[in-house]
Parts: C-alpha cells; structure tokens; sequence
C-alpha cells in the first residue's frame, strides 16, 4: 500500500542568501503509513514544527518533495490548497489564531473555505465540537471571551471540522494544567479511533508520546536521529539523554533497577508495565 | 517571506562609522544633508561624491545593500532627472515634438539624480550604522531642550524605542496567523479585490488582539518594575562623546563651511 504521506530528501534552509542563514531541516526521509499514531519528539531547535509544515505544504522545501497519497503536494497550486484540506495542522498556541465573532463561525470556517453546504457545515461543527468536549452552549458565545483551555479546544476542533485524513498538532498540550493536558490528548486519541484517521503529534512529552504513539521519530539537530516504537526506543536511554531529551519516569525507574542487578526489561515505559514487571520479580524470587 | 524584507535595516560592526556616538552621527547627517542642497557647482559635487564614498569606505558597507535601499525609489530618481531635463531652459542640443534638451537641462538632471542619491545614501548610512536604539537615544538627549516647551521627549522616544523593538515580533506573528489559516484553507493570494479584503479579516483580528494583548502585558512589566517616566532615570549605557566624535564634527563643518564658501564665490 502507498503510504499516506512520504517524505523524500526534504531540506529546508531559512532566509537563504543572507547572513541569517539557517539549515532546519536537512535530507529527511520518512514513510507514513495511514492510520498510523506517530509520535514527534525533539529537542527546542530540531526542526520539528518547519517539517511538519512541509507536510501540508505552508512551507516550500529548499530541495526534496512531499508526496500526498503517491503525489507531489507541490505539483500545482490547487494541489497544495487541496492537501491542506486533507492535512489538518493544528499549531502551537493555536487559541492565537481565533478571530471570528462566535465560537461556532469559526469552527466553521475551515468547512466554509471547503466550500460544502450549510447543512453540511452544521454537521461538522457539531461533530468536531463533540470531540473537543465543546458544549452547544457556548457557540454563540465569542471565542476571545473564553478561558485559554477552553479557546485551545476550539482552535483543534476548527481542524477536526475539514475532517482531515491525516491531523498534525504541534504541542497541542503547551500551557495547560494536567488535566486539561490529559483531556486534550484523550481528545485526540478518540479521533484517532473514531475517524481512522493518521496522526502526528508533535510534543516535548515523552510521557505521553511513549504512552499514546505506535511509533516515535525523533529529530535532532534537523535530522531523523531515531525512529522506532515505544517498546525499543528507550532502551537507547543514554542516546536519548545526550539529545537533551528525557525519558519516562517509568524508564528511568527500571533502568535503575537494573543497575543495581535486578533482571527486569528496559522497554518498559508505562506505570502499568513497571508495576507488572516488578510484581513478576516478585513472583520468580517465590519460586526459588 | 514577510520576514526577509529588512526594516531598521540595522548592520552590526565594529568600523569608526559604528563606533560614532549617535548623535554625532545624527548630527553629522543634517550637516551633510544642508551641504547637499547648498552645493551648486561641479567642484561642489566632487567633493560631496568624494565625501560620501570615504564614508561608505569606512564604515564597510556592501555596495550591494546600498543599492538594494535605493531600488525602491528608482522611479522618483528617474522622474525627477526626467522632468529636471525636460524642462530646464537653456541652449538647445536636441529638439523632438514638444520637447527641447538643452545643456542646462542635462546638467539640472544630473545634478538633481546624484542630490537624491547621495541623500538616500547618508541617511542609509545612519540607519545602517546605528542601532535603532542607539538611535533613539541620541535623539532623545539632542531633544532634550525641547523640553523647556513642554515637548514630551522622553515619552516619544520611548515610545519609539517601543515600536522599533516590536516591529520584528509583529512580522513573525503575522507570518504565524496568516500560516494557521491558510491551515485551514484561507486563501490569501487569488481571488477579487473584496475579495481579498475580507480575506485579511481572519489575519488581522487576532493580530490586533495579540498586539493589545502585549501592549497590556508590558505596560504591566514597566509599572511592575516602577517605570514612572523620565523622572531620575539612569542608563545602563550612557553616551560618550569621545576624541573621534570631535574630530568628525570638526570635519563636517568643515565640510560645511567649504561647500558655503564655494557656492559663495559661484563655484
Ligand atoms: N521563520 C524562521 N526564520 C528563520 N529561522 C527559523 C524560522 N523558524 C524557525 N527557524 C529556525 O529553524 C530551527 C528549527 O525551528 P523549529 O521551529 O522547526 O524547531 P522546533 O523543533 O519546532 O522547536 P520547538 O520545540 O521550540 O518548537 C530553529 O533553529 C529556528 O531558530
Ligand atoms: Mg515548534
């Protein structure tokens, strides 16, 4: 099957020909297989939010390509207007980007750039709000008068309302308490389920990525360092380290453990699996 | 990108030119600017050219960028020659429909394309070697005798100071606001004129409510650490005029005063 999105030597260089001059990303490749859950992790600098703006085409790579469904999201303007509709990209602090007068116009508005009909607009909305937890109450409330969780959500569902194949947010979690944190990712997650649709989260939570994710790719330096599941990424937890990254608590616990002679797994990086795998210790030592 | 195009348009160095206190270079700048319109003459010319190369010399700015700054007004540039050498009266070289060309005219035109010139070029020179805040400073203190008039002058510079320091940040939100909606498939680029200006509307909302939002947040910073104006405030870099400064003010009123003296005698 063709991958949903495949990324081919795709570098991008900032303010080019001026002494300001930036590589941020640098001869990536990467398939993405649809209905996948990929997560996104870097340290502040990698380069993670200039690739993910490759994949919707706000950006235009310096050289490689970004192939949508097998073809070049660039080859003309209306393709690239097309995949944005396809590939939802929810940014950082995107309650910033609120503008209209109710709450319910501007989850609208992507669907209205979509040009669908009303009853179809009106569907949408509903729906994407219902993912977000958003009450009908509030839509015709205006958006700038509602508390930052609150506009963050409205901010993502206006991008859950182009009912995209493949949903990008970056950071979506930045700034919130952890029960916010924790709605909005379930949020997510339930999208993910619900629409089969791909998703890409981009965070500086290995927490939650190692949590949530099939697979992880990590960025430094504007380069693909690691891409791997959960279960063997954070074996490489010094590799991981010297990238200014950290590591799930669970992991560390573990790993720890084992220092000290213990013969537990290093792929362990849930509370749920370090409780099963202490307890297992616990039953072998019963056995001798 | 909106972000490439240059604005305070600021190269740092370390030449004699940058070294300047500000405002001796402000000074030196309506000196050279009142020369530049008392010079009549070839001589004049040469020397004002002469002047502002040794200054372009000094100070180790790219040609490249100084004509990049004058390309914006290449059209005023021409029209100005253009009309200077259509309509000076004088003894004719050639005649064509409406138009005499006479000597006068072309020396009128020359004249008048090399004044422009050099004026955009000193002042880029200013703006080139100075930092903006730098820049503020030296016109606030050169100011300061306003104040007997009950002119403001340290609530206008900083307040320039202000927007000088936010004028990158808007650009860098602006190009964040507009990428979010084209996300969501706002069009910016095709489309009719209305058209076009309803589309700045999803842009320009909350652009002016995060520029109401910073302003709200630093004046809560200013007043939070006691800001209460200009009232017994110190710098943390205080101005210095130093050995060169002098030297460079004596050198341009010379300047001055030579190009006075020539015009006088005709030259
Ligand atoms: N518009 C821009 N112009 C110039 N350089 C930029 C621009 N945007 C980003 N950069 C530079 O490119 C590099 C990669 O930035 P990017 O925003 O992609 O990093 P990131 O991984 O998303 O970081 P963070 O985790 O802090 O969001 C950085 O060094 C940054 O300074
Ligand atoms: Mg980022």
């Amino acid at each position: 099957m063709t991958p949903i999105i495949k990324v081919e030597g795709l570098t991008h260089v900032y303010s080019e020909g001026t002494p300001f001059k930036k590589v941020a990303i640098e001869q990536i490749d990467l398939e993405i297989p649809e209905g996948q859950f990929l997560g996104l992790i870097g340290h502040t600098g990698s380069g993670k939010s200039t690739f993910i703006q490759h994949l919707n085409g706000l950006l235009k790579p310096t050289s490689g390509r970004v192939l949508y469904k097998g073809e070049d999201i660039a080859r003309s303007k209306e393709a690239t207007r097309d995949v944005r509709f396809k590939v939802g990209l929810v940014f950082q602090y995107p309650e910033h980007q609120l503008f209209e007068e109710t709450v319910y116009r501007d989850i609208a508005f992507g669907p209205k750039n979509m040009k669908l009909s009303e009853a179809e607009i009106d569907e949408r909305v509903r729906e994407a709000a219902g993912f977000v937890g958003v009450p009908e109450e509030l839509f015709q409330r205006s958006p700038l008068e509602l508390s930052g969780g609150q506009k963050r959500r409205i901010a993502i569902a206006g991008v859950l309302a182009m009912r995209p194949d493949v949903l990008i947010l970056d950071e979506p979690t930045a700034g919130l308490d952890p029960s916010g944190r924790e709605s909005i990712l379930s949020n997510v997650v339930n999208y993910h389920k619900a629409s089969g649709a791909t998703v890409i989260l981009v965070t500086h939570s290995m927490e939650d990525v190692a949590r949530l994710a099939q697979r992880l790719i990590v960025f430094h330096n504007g380069r693909v360092a690691i891409d791997a599941p959960p279960s063997q990424i954070f074996s490489r937890a010094e590799e991981l380290r010297s990238m200014g990254l950290e590591i799930p608590k669970s992991t560390a616990i573990a790993l720890r453990l084992r220092e000290l002679g213990l013969p537990i797994s290093p792929s362990v990086y849930t509370v749920e699996q370090l409780k099963n795998a202490i307890l297992s210790l616990r039953e072998e030592a019963k056995k001798c | 990108m909106l972000k490439d195009i240059t604005l305070g348009q600021y190269f740092p160095g370390n030449t004699i030119v940058h070294r300047l206190d500000p405002r001796t270079k402000l000074i030196l700048t309506v000196v050279f600017i009142a020369a530049l319109f008392t010079a009549k003459s070839y001589i004049s010319y040469g020397i004002m050219l002469l002047t502002v190369a040794v200054c372009i010399g000094l100070s180790r700015i790219n040609l490249k960028s100084i004509f990049k700054g004058l390309k914006p007004l290449v059209f005023i540039i021409i029209l100005s020659g253009l009309l200077n050498l259509l309509y000076t009266q004088g003894k004719p070289i050639v005649e064509f429909w409406i138009f005499t060309i006479s000597w006068e005219g072309v020396r009128a035109a020359v004249f008048m394309i090399l004044r422009i010139m050099m004026l955009i070029t000193g002042t880029f020179l200013l703006t080139y070697t100075t930092s903006p805040i730098a820049l503020t400073d030296g016109m606030e203190i050169l100011m300061n005798p306003l104040k007997k008039i009950k002119v403001p002058v340290h609530e206008l510079a900083m307040m320039m100071s202000i927007a000088l320091r936010f004028i990158p940040t808007l650009i860098e939100e602006t190009d964040k606001i507009m990428s979010a909606q084209k996300a969501r498939g706002a069009d910016f680029e095709t489309g009719k004129l209305t058209d076009r200006a309803k589309a700045l509307l999803p842009l320009l909302v909350p652009l002016f409510v995060s520029a109401f939002r910073r302003a709200d947040e630093l004046a809560t910073a200013m007043e939070c650490r006691c800001y209460h104006g200009d009232e017994s405030r110190t710098r943390m870099k205080t101005l210095k005029m130093e050995n060169i400064d002098f030297a460079a003010l004596v050198l341009g009123i010379m300047l001055l005063a030579g190009i006075i003296v020539l015009s006088v005698f005709g030259l």
